[in-house]
């Protein structure tokens, strides 16, 4: 009691002094937001800072011609029309899809959306020879469409577009591409360094102004297309801080109202205090891609199974606060693609040690194994005492592994290097968390035998001609819930044959203060602002 | 004079062009990718590589090195990889902001660290020393971002005092010297003076004790001489070391420091530095440790040339 009067009466001495300055005054209708990233993402439609700068600089400034369906928090989002209302594929050539534009729709620069502006958008990406290409969008957003090899305009409200082979996931692909005003750009002459400063797309929120390294200042569109999504709030206030007691504390202290990934050990004070944690599924994984090079102890299936037999992942999740999904197979439950595989992902270490002795170990002769880790990275969640938590499980079972760490940025390029260069140091697996919101970012790049590095980022040289003919089906299936059925049974065999360490998937947790209304936190790396109203 | 004064600039190229080439080296043999600020993380290996050779990262690393010299001695830094701005328009405002912040830290540390470490030369053994040397090594030894988190944790967190981040509305854009602004100030100021406190302490106790046992000041004592004038004299026998010591304290401070400007948000060039590690911005940390190292050869200068003003004993020329 002593104490809490002594808490008060210094807080008002303080508060005397400082004239209560910390709580500076602000327009009502602000929401600010502190990100992870150390810097404003990209702001001329291709944002950079991966999931994060799409969230945050993509769907809010612009919208692609696919968006995703981001109002609700109980089901897995799925694609919905974006700038285009519609898409087909040509019935008789499965490389030409046709996507119908919706009309009426205008940049915030007050120039009209049309399919003109598609066609530019697309050179802006994929034609080095066209004035307005940009070598930074590009290297962000050639990528996300690697086999688009054509575009063009139909009629004002059609435009084609062409793939190298069949790519039934085009849709999934498209929803990266981000539409930037063409008159805008021809405006602030020509030039993409002066657009980043004074942007125009069609999405719900318009950059007011930034600054490098320190905030971005969103307002309010108030004639976007979409009445249902157009802002609640007159502003939005973005601030990169990439350290997370910093963030931890500008919440407590009150200088932002929203903080991306907390401090985990933060949360139960953070609850205790007020603030709302808000947590979901989304599709994330937590996993160690295993090596299949030659000479890999995890070309044998019973050591695999036995590994994945042996993470005790209630017990991880206690160690984490309860921020984390336990793994019941590559993408989490309740996702349209889980499907009924029959190995079931449990804590059996019996069963485990069993599989390992069928296998010639024991815990005598354990099975070594040398696993690259990160200390840190986007979307790694806490590395360094998980992958402990793994390590001994994995001990107890006969499985000894010993521990390389990198930093993030290294671990990327390992990733990418694939298992058999130098880089990788011979290492059986590397603990790599995963964006899984499309089929190829789920499923084609870690398992399809042709993209094997440098051509792809199937880092472990996976390959099975069973899973190849599946993926390729899938490629091919252009009807969705024909896609989904190949699908299940792609992650099917991805659980059934363990082709990796599935341990867990992220809650994506965030804190706001009690003010922030109307949040609906949908099971996406991207959200929807709109709905938000502040207290 | 002039001709030392010339000569000390003209030492700047090559210590510039040997700091430039440190930091090269550091950066290219360090793992990691230049490119890795320009490409999504889920890019194949191919992309990558055709774009480093868009970025000309494939060229050899002597060439590389040549073109990077040949434009900064041209005062172009050239475009960070990461954001595609100007280089040299970025280490300005980061190193502006970055001044706002150390020359109060600097002022704050340097006059408790003088006043300290007067007062526990003068008593030396005494409790005033004790007390004083005590909280000199408490500057020096706690983690300064330790101190930043729970000075954070104290009066932003608990009390709601002083803010815990940043440069205050419209970021440093905006700064100004009021109170709106000045308070974002106060916490990273305090953290950041702490460790120049300590050393400037220690450094002043031990010239004055080490003074105060010369001959002249019992010389000057058997002639009667007062306190105050007694001390006027030490003082001045005190300034050149301690001049040189501020000197390098200030160039620490002005460099940056990584951590508590992480730890604050605060847009310097320690936070700028680390942004560009993370991402391997080469142009930017080239670019960045270019400006500071050239901040420390300036200082020197000026320390230099004010050890003379204060000390005619020492000659430069």
């Amino acid at each position: 009691m002593i104490n809490r009067h002594l808490r008060v009466l210094a807080c008002a001495a303080f508060g005397l002094a400082f004239g209560f300055a910390a709580g500076a005054a602000r327009a009502d209708g602000t929401l600010r937001i502190a990100m992870t990233a150390s810097d404003v993402p990209l702001t001329t439609g291709q944002t950079d800072n991966g999931g994060e700068g799409m969230r945050f600089m993509g769907y809010t400034v612009y919208d692609g011609l696919v968006n995703w369906d981001l109002s609700s928090a109980d089901k897995p989002s799925g694609l919905v029309p974006g700038l285009a209302t519609s898409w087909a594929v040509d019935p008789t050539d499965k490389t030409r899809w046709t996507f119908k534009l919706r009309q009426g729709v205008k940049f915030h620069d007050g120039s009209a959306f049309t399919a003109d502006s598609v066609v530019w958008n697309f050179a802006k990406l994929l034609d080095d020879k066209s004035p307005q290409f940009d070598p930074k969008q590009a290297a962000q957003g050639r990528t996300r469409i690697p086999t688009v090899v054509g575009w063009k305009k139909i009629d004002d409200a059609t435009i084609e577009v062409d793939t190298n082979a069949p790519d039934a996931f085009l849709p999934f692909e498209i929803s990266w591409i981000m539409m930037s005003s063409p008159a805008q750009w021809e405006k602030l002459d020509k030039s993409w360094d002066k657009f980043a400063q004074t942007p125009s797309g069609t999405g719900p929120w318009k950059l007011q102004s930034w600054t490098p390294r320190e905030r971005a200042e969103l307002v309010r569109n108030p004639d976007y297309w979409d009445a249902k999504r157009v802002p609640k709030l007159d502003k939005l206030v973005l601030i990169p801080m990439p350290e997370a007691a910093t963030r931890t504390a500008a919440l407590r202290a009150g200088q932002v109202d929203w903080v991306e990934a907390p401090a985990p050990d933060a949360v139960p004070s953070m609850k205790q205090a007020g603030f709302q944690i808000v947590t979901n599924a989304y599709p994330h994984n937590w996993t160690w891609h295993l090596s299949r090079v030659e000479g890999s102890p995890w070309n044998d299936i019973r050591v695999r199974k036995a590994a994945n037999l042996a993470i005790d992942r209630d017990g991880l999740k206690q160690l984490l606060g309860g921020l984390m999904i336990p793994a019941k197979g590559f993408v989490p439950p309740g996702s349209p693609w889980f499907g009924h595989p029959s190995f079931d992902l449990k804590y059996d270490p019996e069963q485990a040690k069993k599989l390992l002795a069928e296998a010639g170990y024991s815990k005598d002769k354990p099975v070594k194994v040398k696993i690259m880790i990160s200390a840190s990275g986007s979307g790694q969640m806490q590395p360094l005492p998980m992958n402990e938590f793994l390590q001994q499980n994995l001990a107890d079972v006969g499985i000894q592994v010993d521990f390389q760490v990198v930093d993030w940025n290294t671990l990327i390029n390992i990733w990418r290097s694939g298992a058999k260069s130098d880089q990788s140091q011979g290492a059986d697996g590397i603990n790599y968390t995963y964006f899984i919101q499309d089929p190829f970012t789920a499923f084609v790049r870690h398992a399809k035998s042709s993209l094997q590095p440098p051509k792809g980022t199937n880092w472990g040289f996976y390959a099975d001609p069973e899973m190849d003919k599946l993926l390729d089906q899938a490629l091919n299936a252009f009807d969705p819930d024909e896609q989904n059925r190949i699908l299940q049974k792609v992650h099917e065999k991805y659980v059934d044959d363990a082709l990796f360490l599935m341990v867990a998937h992220d809650v994506n947790p965030r804190a706001m203060s009690p003010k922030v209304k109307g949040f609906v936190q949908a099971q996406n790396w991207f959200q929807d602002f709109s709905g938000i109203t502040m207290q | 004079m002039l001709t030392y004064l010339l000569r000390r600039i003209l030492y700047a190229v090559p210590i510039g062009i040997g700091v430039s080439l440190v930091v090269f080296s550091l950066v290219h043999l360090a793992p990691g990718d230049p490119l890795s600020a320009v490409v999504p993380a889920d890019a194949p290996a191919s992309v990558v590589e055709q774009l480093r050779h868009t970025y000309g990262y494939d060229r050899p690393l002597p060439v590389q090195f040549y073109l990077w010299v040949k434009r900064a001695a041209s005062g172009d830094l050239g475009r960070s990889v990461a954001t595609g701005q100007d280089v040299a328009q970025q280490v300005m405002v980061a190193v502006g902001n970055t001044i706002t912040l150390a020359v109060p830290a600097a002022l704050l540390g340097f006059t408790a660290g003088i006043l300290l470490g007067g007062v526990a030369g003068y008593n030396q053994g005494r409790w005033a020393d004790k007390i004083a040397t005590g909280i000199a090594t408490i500057g020096i030894s706690v983690p300064h971002y330790w101190l930043g988190m729970v000075l954070v944790i104290v009066f932003s967190v608990e009390l709601n005092a002083l803010p815990a981040m940043g440069m205050g509305e419209g970021g440093s854009g905006a700064w100004s010297w009021d109170w709106a602004h000045v308070q974002h100030l106060i916490l990273p100021m305090v953290t950041l003076s702490a460790i120049p406190m300590g050393i400037v302490t220690r450094t002043v106790r031990a010239t004055v004790a080490e003074t105060l046992g010369q001959d002249f000041v019992e010389a000057l004592r058997a002639k009667g001489m007062g306190h105050g004038r007694i001390l006027l004299h030490v003082a001045k026998n005190v300034a050149p070391t301690v001049l040189a010591v501020l000197g390098l304290q200030l160039g620490y401070l002005l460099g940056g420091s990584i951590l508590i400007e992480t730890v604050f948000d605060w847009p310097g060039s320690g936070y700028l530095l680390n942004t560009a590690i993370f991402t391997r911005d080469i142009p930017v940390l080239q670019g960045t440790i270019l400006v500071l190292g050239m901040f420390f050869v300036a200082l020197n200068v000026i320390v230099d040339l004010l050890q003379t003003l204060v000390d005619p004993r020492i000659r430069r020329g």
